[in-house]
């Protein structure tokens, strides 16, 4: 744990089950993903300090908020952390402005207005400084909320299903904002979401976490890459994430080559540019599983590679195949039969058939 | 018209003010935000002056104040003169009956202040003092001001515990309720008209201001 990590342990039976140990790198964005009720919110809470747990142990870098065993806990107040409330619970008598020159305590007087200014730039909202929350729209108090939550110049930055109160279209913005501030802040980020787009746009790290438990954790790509998480298989859909870089357009046909760790895929071009990084998600369900390489398809992904792992409950009519290609992990569902069929067995050499228009490509304006 | 009363009155429904708004504040915050044991208790305790007769809660109020109890006597001590039958003693009586109207307006507004907000508030590095100066009381200021206009129009208005507690010594206890109720024994119906009409203006007044105050808060929310 680095030294200006965040390491959290809670633990406790009741009232709110808790049970989950993890760190935080600066740098790294930790997506806690769990349906509603499964505590999110309350390991929140636990950090900030709004909540106590019957066993606790919060360690910011050097200062430890909260050690239940040493009966020790600095008030929220103390604690240098920025929310961003699920609500916003902005402040509805102020401006906002003064919302951000709220969290501005620590600096000397003359300087708030100047930084509080910046802020609102920085989020894009220099031009509504001077209204009350009331008269925000939904996105923009969620701008107005971070801009306050970066106020306090935080050690740890925490985001409570920060999109879930805004619309589609302006979500998808907000999510390209927030991705393009965090990498210019050095800090740990904790994202707590129900929703998985989110952990899929703008995460690093994932924490599943279900009734309070900790189902898995780990980076963000070993995890979609795991073929033994049918958890995560009924909550969000299997399918595998890597980075990959936009090395060509093929304007005339419409097609984007994509770089990545094992081979090169071909995507619609819509809005990328070459050069572009981007995150490629596979959906495990999109993949077709083959023996031979295939003559004849209107096909442009065929990736080879060899069976690593395979998953399948003794009930269930699907198997879950994990294929390395190269220095990726691509997870396939296919039928029982299929299995069958084609004899796979761990180690088998197979070619992954990915339709074009099957990969999620998601882009970042960073 | 009785000035001297209409001075008194004036006086008792200001000092009533003055000094159980800070505590009405202090209470209702604490009944709003606070869990503790006895809260249903002490709930019950601040409204029960709502529904006690004034004649019993004037009668307990003169057994207090009588120099053969421990405050009265102590007050007789200090100030020379007995609790019951003074300002001093009006005032005491005053205030109590006023809790409810003065509490409850705060709590109700102190606890419509949503508790994300101030657990930001306290997120944003601002300590339990600077919370409550700077983001509580201006959210609730609304619900206080109510609360000083329901005291300040219902102490102008009270009658019974006035009279048992007071009793009726002009420009020391007799409050515009009671020379009203005076001058109407003597038949001198145009003084009580006068009277009458001024304390229906004040309390229309007053209600308008109120629920006034309320619809801009209800707008500003």
């Amino acid at each position: 744990m680095g030294s200006r990590a965040l390491g959290v342990t809670l633990r406790q039976a009741a009232p709110i089950p808790l049970d989950v140990s993890f760190t935080c790198d600066p740098g790294q964005v930790l997506a806690i993903f769990g349906p509603s009720g499964s505590g999110k919110t309350t390991i929140l809470r636990s950090i900030a300090g709004l909540y106590t747990p019957s066993e606790a142990l919060v360690q910011a870098g050097d200062e430890t908020w909260v050690d239940t065993a040493a009966r020790s806990s600095v008030p929220v107040h103390r604690r240098a952390v920025g929310v961003v409330f699920q609500d916003y619970a902005l402040f509805p008598h102020l401006t906002a402005l003064s919302n951000v020159m709220t969290a501005l305590g620590h600096l000397p007087r003359g300087e708030r207005r100047a930084r509080a200014e910046a802020l609102l730039t920085l989020v894009h909202l220099s031009r509504h400084r001077d209204r009350r929350p009331a008269a925000l729209s939904g996105g923009e108090r969620q701008r107005v909320a971070v801009a306050r939550a970066l106020a306090r110049d935080p050690a740890v930055l925490l985001l409570d299903e920060p999109f879930a109160a805004v619309d589609r279209s302006v979500r998808r913005h907000l999510q390209d904002e927030i991705d393009q501030i965090r990498r210019s802040l050095d800090i740990p980020l904790i994202l707590v979401t129900h929703d998985f787009d989110d952990v899929v746009r703008l995460a690093t790290h994932l924490l599943l976490l279900d009734g309070g438990r900790m189902v898995a954790l780990g980076p963000l790509g070993a995890l979609t890459s795991r073929p033994d998480l049918p958890w995560l298989r009924e909550t969000a859909g299997l399918g595998s994430l890597f980075e990959a870089t936009v090395v060509r357009i093929h304007a005339s046909r419409g097609l984007a080559e994509l770089a990545f760790q094992g081979g090169t895929l071909f995507a619609p071009c819509r809005a990328l540019v070459e050069g572009l990084r981007v995150r490629v998600r596979i959906p495990a369900r999109e993949i077709i599983l083959a023996k031979e390489p295939p003559r004849g398809l209107s096909l442009h992904n065929v990736l080879s590679g060899a069976v690593s792992a395979m998953y399948g409950d003794r009930d269930a009519d699907h198997v879950v195949v994990q294929i390395v290609v190269g220095e990726v992990r691509l997870l396939a569902e296919v039928t029982r039969d299929a299995v069958t069929q084609l004899g796979i067995v761990t180690g088998l050499p197979l070619h992954a058939l990915i339709k074009s228009l099957s990969l999620e490509v998601l882009t970042s304006q960073a | 018209m009785d000035f001297a009363a209409l001075r008194v009155s004036s006086l008792l429904a200001l000092a009533t003010v003055v000094v159980l708004l800070p505590l009405g504040v202090w209470a209702g915050h604490a009944l709003a935000v606070r869990t503790f044991r006895f809260k249903p208790v002490v709930e019950a305790l601040v409204a029960v002056p709502l529904i006690l007769p004034p004649t019993v809660l004037g009668f307990y109020l003169l057994v207090i104040f009588s120099p053969r109890s421990p405050l009265g006597a102590a007050f007789e001590a200090v100030a020379g003169q007995t609790l019951a039958f003074s300002f001093a003693g009006l005032l005491v009586a005053s205030m109590i009956v006023n809790i409810p109207f003065v509490v409850q307006p705060i709590q109700r507004a102190f606890e419509s202040v949503p508790r994300e907000v101030r657990e930001a508030a306290a997120c944003c590095g601002l300590t339990p003092l600077q919370r409550f100066l700077r983001i509580e009381i201006p959210l609730a200021w609304p619900g206080i001001l109510t609360a000083a206009m329901l005291a300040f129009a219902h102490t102008l208005g009270e009658f019974g515990v006035v009279l048992m507690v007071g009793g009726n010594i002009p420009g020391e206890t007799r409050t515009l309720s009671i020379a009203i109720y005076d001058r109407l024994q003597a038949f001198d119906d145009q003084a009580v008209g006068v009277m009458a009409a001024t304390l229906l203006v004040i309390a229309v007044a007053t209600l308008s201001v109120t629920t006034w105050l309320g619809r801009a808060a209800g707008r500003r929310g």
